[in-house]
């Protein structure tokens, strides 16, 4: 029933939809972790505050890139 | 693919004219992505409009009817080399010397016009497209910004910069000092800053042509996966040739772990060299891609509306200028940060390959 579920164009591109919806959770709970440790970690040692925002940035495009493989498997679904 | 191997020659072009001494000179062999389709909704169509905004074009459109035609360079393996304008095309209307353009990718048909699919696969499309444009637009713009600052070093010696050597400078000496020197370390990051200076540069100068939304602007550089293969395809070399002993070590045989691990661990780490410039790409490719479909959804909801009622249409139309206004900015951003994340992490690897020390430096990815 699933196999058929996937066939159907439609569906497919609900499922699209879903998994690119799933894809975003993931990444917004990392990201928000990681922007909320980090500005606390600023908040106490803001000297190291520089660092701190290279460090950031980097981990915040690392857990982003996971969450654009999920997106763009589902844009390929949906442009197939 | 010939085409995307024209795009990876002229980045390369582009490298080498703004840093003299690039480290890596190869022609990438870059697989495209070809012909989206667009998903096929009722009357205005948003998703194919956006597509045809993010895609690779041959010839620009510019305004209304107004559109730029640019020329089209086929290879064919039966007759040689064809070079026409692309407007003879007339936006996939009409057939020219035996070729007709469909969904953007240029077949062979024959006389009464229906595609010959086997003379399609003949065909080596090398033409001047969109993006290719755009590239020369950016290592133009790159030459004239980077030699009137060379310049202006060598004119201005010892004095405090001036103009847009002021401008620069920051910039310049952030990649230097923020990136390169922090993950390649005080003693070997020189041999790169050219690498590094260029690749930071090119994307930077590339998302922010695609920003503009009008005419020598709009064609998101980055947001083609055969330029982003491109680049992370050269620091995947610069990393390969740079790795000293420690890096292949750590990949073939990692050191302390028991010997019935590196089954499983050899195989992953192998798996990581190719995995780390794959993300690169991907990363600076679904980024730039994103944004703009993003920022065209919120663009095409005023005319998605619109089809209901006009009054829908202009009510719309506030809220919806408003977003696609906020995400430009938030794009301005992107363009920065995803230029500093691109070199960044080239510096990092690059640095990972070339370190030897014995303790175990902690290393992201």
């Amino acid at each position: 029933m699933f196999l058929s579920a996937l066939l159907d164009i439609g569906t497919g591109y609900g499922i699209a939809a879903l998994g690119a919806g799933l894809a975003a959770l993931g990444a917004g709970v990392g990201i928000g972790r990681i922007g909320g440790d980090a500005v606390q970690a600023m908040a106490r040692q803001p000297e190291a505050m520089n660092d701190l925002r290279a460090n950031m940035i980097l981990t915040a495009a690392l857990v982003e890139g996971a969450a654009f493989f999920a997106m763009v498997v589902g844009l390929l679904v949906v442009l197939k | 693919m010939i085409r995307a191997t024209f795009l990876a020659f002229a980045t390369l072009l582009a490298g080498v004219l703004c840093a003299q001494h690039e480290p890596a000179s190869e022609v990438a062999h870059a697989t495209e992505a070809h012909g989206e389709h667009a998903g096929e909704v009722e009357g205005f169509n948003a998703g194919k409009l956006i597509m045809s905004h993010i895609a690779d074009e041959h010839g620009w459109h510019i305004a209304g009817d107004i559109s730029l035609p640019l020329p089209v360079i086929l290879y064919d393996t039966r007759s040689g080399l064809h070079m026409f304008s692309s407007a003879r095309f007339e936006h996939g209307h009409a057939a020219y010397d035996g070729y007709m353009l469909h969904d953007g990718a240029i077949k062979a048909v024959d006389a009464a016009g229906t595609i010959d699919e086997a003379g399609s696969k003949a065909i080596w499309d090398i033409s001047i497209t969109k993006n290719v444009v755009s590239l020369f637009l950016v290592m133009i713009a790159l030459v004239l910004v980077f030699t009137s600052v060379a310049r202006a070093y060598t004119k201005r010696a010892g004095q405090a910069p001036k103009g847009l050597q002021s401008f620069m400078e920051p910039i310049i000496l952030f990649v230097r000092d923020d990136v390169a020197k922090g993950a390649i370390g005080e003693h070997k990051y020189q041999r790169f800053m050219p690498y590094l200076l260029t690749i930071f540069f090119v994307i930077l100068f590339a998302n922010l042509i695609g920003l503009i939304p009008f005419f020598p602007g709009g064609a998101t550089l980055t947001g083609n996966i055969a330029i982003t293969l491109t680049l992370a395809l050269f620091t995947f070399v610069i990393v390969t040739v740079n790795g000293n002993k420690n890096y292949w070590k750590h990949i073939f045989a990692m050191p302390g772990v028991p010997k019935w691990v590196l089954v499983i661990l050899t195989p992953v780490e192998i798996l990581g060299m190719f995995l780390k410039p794959f993300v690169l790409m991907i990363r600076l490719f679904a980024n730039m891609a994103a944004g703009h479909i993003i920022a065209l959804s919120f663009f095409s909801l005023i005319f998605v509306f619109g089809a209901t009622s006009a009054v829908a249409g202009y009510g719309v139309s506030v809220v919806s200028l408003a977003f696609t206004i906020f995400m430009t900015f938030l794009e301005l951003l992107v363009a920065f940060i995803q230029a500093y994340v691109f070199t960044f992490l080239s510096a990092l690897y690059i640095g990972g390959a070339m370190e030897d020390h014995h303790e175990h430096k902690e290393s992201i990815v």
